[in-house]
């Protein structure tokens, strides 16, 4: 057996930062008061805030301890399904650090903000051509924000064509999101089934499409890890009822290269730079979430867009239809830096080297635990497989066990009971960046837990054991919300 | 490519177990007339050196390559940033975990965020926070819903006039689809929000004011709260400039029911406008109707404390369409500089810092009226204010910026254009004496 990454070693205590504060200390070297003191009438005048009182080592020791007790991408596997944890290159650190534009003032006027705009100018052409679009708005923050840029710009596109639709396809396999982006404009979800071979049925969208629904949300790959084989024929359908097709792009790392959806009848979709195009996801964001139109959207797009004349670069905003603006100022420009700076690094080839090893290591794992665990829908995948628990069921251990055990073994759990469409889902996305190696540990690592799901399944149940904390209860956590100190 | 780490032997290796005999074979589900005939038009592959030269080229056609004094702010402002921060947030641990869904292995995220929420409702007075929004803009339009959502009878928000104008503009976009409406509140000669106006406005479901405002004026929280309770709606309040509650009495303790605001200035560098630090609290009335992850204390197995992402049945994973949001994202990183920015400014420093940069705006103000810039309102204001420029400033403006590398104020005309000719100042503690009066006398 291959040695596992997962061990025990010391971990620190650290105290919340108010129970180390002691009155006095400050962390800042206060700047000179080189003025007069103007002292504000007492009616507006608050109490200072009760802030922790701490030097600067404390301060330090604070967040380094803290940082001990995560696990990230630079720790070790994190195999994430539809979360494409893929490896952050530090360089793009380096590039968004760089004082032009980590010190860029939103307002400082196009003539003096050259760089950034001819960034973002370049960035939107790199998209737009990857993705077989017209043209990308940058200013969606996240994901989500992404969607709803998309869905605003729907609605915007049936207001303008003088009747609103009420309704929109959506597919069991989504995310969570897109019902809820759809929801905030409006638009009540319809939603349909997968086929007994997790795709869409095209007959299943022609029974349901019809001239009030504004057209379909599609993840392709979806979140079975399939490609929606049929995505033309149901383009075609819904295009031929006047809808719209929604593109969730959250999974594009699986076919940079391969396929454009703005050439498969795709009319309007987000990209996750956190996730395919390498930004860090800081546990838990900024992100930031492009979206690529065709020519029939483009109009819809938020405004400030950017424009290139002759060699400058400006922001225009005189643009009647668009939908407005999502964003204070032009989006996560620090994430877009990061995005640029992985596209430029990874050339044409290196983005399409990208999308066929993510597949090939997917497949991979697919292959090496089929039997080990249960393959609900076993054909050839794209970037993750999904596997779920059935066979473990057995001995009462479920996903979440299996879960658990792999931090003891040092890696993060794959994405659990997501999609829903599996009952009790375990959805690996290695990513193109774990060598065969590291797949090959977590390979083992699973084989050895299906293994003490037989013969201890007990020890299962009350894993993990080598974290800082084990099960944590989330009942009474939510039952009696203690949100601050 | 050294971010792939196949080799050619493992790429056989590998391929024999998926049982295919090359990776195009894997690709095999999609149908050949779906894959792009044309590759993608991008250009090779740049080494990191490469990159590093295209980078700083551009960086540098940014006129914030060089050593700027900003005399601006409007929504993004420009603060000292102790060095321990970018420092500490740079730790891997921090930068490349996902969202703490598997808590036993992220509580340095969940404590950190935990931390935050505390420090934020410290901040601002109000009894929840959560774990960040987007920005001030989308917190303050998610604010905005949740006023309208809840009333049945109304279907318009009214919004204060001195609300960040890309604000409004977040609010319009993000309401309209859903048939709702902005009422905007118009602004006095003093430069506030003209709560007589407001007082005349019927059937509207909510009240939505920024103070400091975009004037930089401080608006008198308390009596718009007796209109809000009069009309029996929501109060919600906003602000760009996080660090004047250092100063200045909190949302909280005006009876605010949502308060959305700007983190930027707590530790964040400027970025081009993003991203920043979207902020959001309320009462404890409105903890399940607040878009976004918490985080809550509880116990483990063992009995040892721990954290936890809690509430979750409010979001979109769980509730889908009904969910309260769809937010999933957020700008986790920047609460966790917000946090080590708060720590580290602590209860000594926040007070010290807010009141220079009242201090520094008043000598600015003062000093730029002597040198011909006319006062427009006398009213108390924390870090911002108008002034009317005397003739020719604008070109000379321009000419600050190329020559003597100052950022002398942001034209009101594209914003507001009845204030032709009127300029929006700040000053930080990241400005001297000796800035001010050098500024002074460039523009006499």
């Amino acid at each position: 057996m291959i040695q596992q990454p997962g061990t025990s070693g010391l971990v620190l205590n650290e105290a919340l930062l108010w129970d180390k504060s002691r009155d006095g200390r400050c962390a800042i070297s206060l700047p000179k008061q080189d003025v007069d003191r103007a002292t504000l009438d007492d009616s507006l005048t608050g109490d200072i805030p009760d802030l922790p009182q701490l030097s600067e080592l404390d301060v330090v020791r604070h967040y380094t301890r803290l940082s001990q007790w995560n696990f990230g991408v630079d720790t070790g596997m994190y195999p994430l399904g539809s979360c494409t944890m893929k490896y952050n290159p530090k360089t793009n650190e380096v590039q968004a650090a760089r004082k032009g534009f980590a010190e860029a003032h939103p307002l400082a006027g196009d003539e003096f903000s050259q760089g950034s705009l001819k960034l973002m100018y370049n960035l939107e052409r790199y998209l737009a051509e990857l993705t077989g679009f017209e043209a990308v708005t940058l200013q969606p923050a996240a994901g989500a924000h992404g969607e709803l840029t998309g869905m605003l710009m729907m609605h915007a596109y049936f207001a303008k064509k003088g009747k609103q639709r009420s309704k929109i396809i959506i597919p069991d396999t989504a995310h969570g999101t897109n019902p809820a982006s759809a929801a905030l404009c409006g638009f009540e979800p319809i939603n349909v089934k997968s086929g007994p071979d997790g795709i869409l049925d095209p007959e299943t969208i022609a029974a349901v499409m019809d001239e009030d629904t504004a057209g379909i949300m599609v993840t392709n790959p979806n979140t079975l890890g399939l490609f929606e084989s049929n995505i033309k024929k149901i383009a075609d359908i819904v295009h031929s009822k006047g809808g719209l097709v929604y593109g969730d792009g959250a999974n594009m790392n699986a076919i940079m290269g391969i396929v454009k959806p703005g050439e498969i009848g795709i009319d309007v979709l987000h990209l996750n730079l956190h996730k395919t195009f390498s930004t860090p996801h800081g546990g838990g964001g900024p992100g930031s979430g492009p979206v690529a139109v065709g020519k029939r959207l483009e109009p819809f797009l938020p405004v400030p867009r950017v424009v290139k004349e002759l060699d400058s670069y400006k922001f225009i905003t005189d643009c009647p239809e668009t939908i407005g603006k999502i964003h204070t100022f032009y989006g996560h420009f620090g994430i877009m830096v990061r995005a640029y700076a992985y596209i430029l690094s990874m050339g044409a080839k290196g983005l399409l080297d990208t999308s066929r090893l993510a597949v090939l290591s997917a497949n991979y794992i697919k292959e090496s635990l089929k039997g080990t665990l249960n393959l609900p829908y076993d054909r050839p995948c794209m970037h993750e497989c999904v596997f779920n628990d059935e066979i473990q069921q057995k001995n009462h251990i479920t996903t979440v066990d299996m879960a658990k055990r792999l931090l003891d073994y040092g890696f993060h759990p794959p994405t659990i009971y997501f999609p829903l469409v599996v009952h009790g889902a375990f959805m690996v996305e290695p990513t193109e960046s774990e060598s065969k190696e590291d797949i090959d540990q977590f390979i083992d690592a699973v084989k050895a837990i299906a293994k003490e799901a037989k013969e201890d399944p007990e020890k299962l149940r009350k894993a993990p054991f080598r974290t800082k904390v084990t099960r944590l209860d989330e009942v009474t956590a939510a039952r009696k919300p203690c949100l601050k100190g | 490519m050294r971010y792939l780490p196949h080799t050619k032997e493992d790429i056989e290796t590998m391929l024999k177990v998926a049982g295919v005999s090359s990776i195009d074979d894997l690709f095999l589900s999609i149908p050949d007339d779906l894959k792009t005939k044309d590759g993608i038009d991008i250009p090779e592959g740049l080494s990191e050196w490469e990159l590093d030269t295209h980078m700083e080229e551009l960086a540098s056609a940014n006129i914030a390559s060089k050593n700027y004094k900003y005399f601006i702010g409007a929504g993004s402002y420009d603060h000292y940033i102790p060095a321990i921060i970018p420092y500490l947030i740079s730790r891997s641990e921090f930068m490349t975990a996902y969202t703490p869904y598997q808590p036993e292995v992220s509580q340095g995220t969940l404590q950190g965020i935990y931390e935050f929420q505390t420090m934020i409702t410290q901040l601002l007075g109000m009894d929840v926070a959560t774990a960040s929004h987007y920005d001030c803009g989308t917190a303050l339009a998610e604010a905005a819903l949740i006023a309208l959502k809840k009333n049945k009878k109304s279907n318009k928000i009214a919004v204060s006039a001195l609300t960040h104008p890309s604000h409004r503009q977040i609010i319009q976009t993000y309401i309209s689809p859903s048939g709702y409406e902005i009422v905007e509140i118009p602004y006095t000669k003093e430069g506030l929000t003209d709560i007589n106006a407001l007082k005349d406005m019927d059937d509207i479901a909510g009240i939505a004011i920024q103070s400091p405002n975009f004037f930089g004026n401080i608006e008198d929280l308390k009596t718009f709260k007796v209109v809000a309770d009069e009309k029996k709606i929501l109060f919600i309040t906003s602000f760009t400039e996080a660090l004047a509650y250092g100063l200045l009495k909190n949302p909280g303790s005006f009876g605010a029911d949502l308060v959305a605001g700007e983190g930027q200035s707590l530790g964040i560098s400027k970025s081009f406008g993003g991203p920043g630090l979207g902020l959001l609290a309320g009462t404890k009335k409105q903890m399940r109707n607040l878009p976004g992850r918490y985080i809550g204390k509880t116990k483990d197995a063992n009995g040892k404390e721990g954290f936890v992402l809690t509430l979750a049945t409010r979001e979109q994973h769980i509730k889908r369409e009904k969910a309260s949001s769809n937010i999933c994202s957020n700008n986790g990183l920047n609460a966790m500089v917000a946090a080590m920015y708060l720590a580290t400014v602590g209860k000594i420093g926040i007070r010290e810092i807010a009141q220079q940069n009242h201090d520094k705006a008043m000598y600015l103000k003062k000093t730029l009226e002597k040198a011909g810039f006319e006062s427009v309102f006398d009213t108390p204001f924390f870090n911002e204010f108008i002034l009317k420029a005397p003739a020719g400033f604008k070109q000379k403006r321009i000419g600050l910026i190329k020559n003597k590398y100052i950022f002398a104020g942001i034209c009101l005309d594209p914003f507001y254009p009845e204030l032709k000719g009127h300029y929006l100042f700040c000053a930080t503690e990241t400005v001297s004496k000796n800035d001010i009066d050098q500024l002074a006398k460039e523009v006499q």
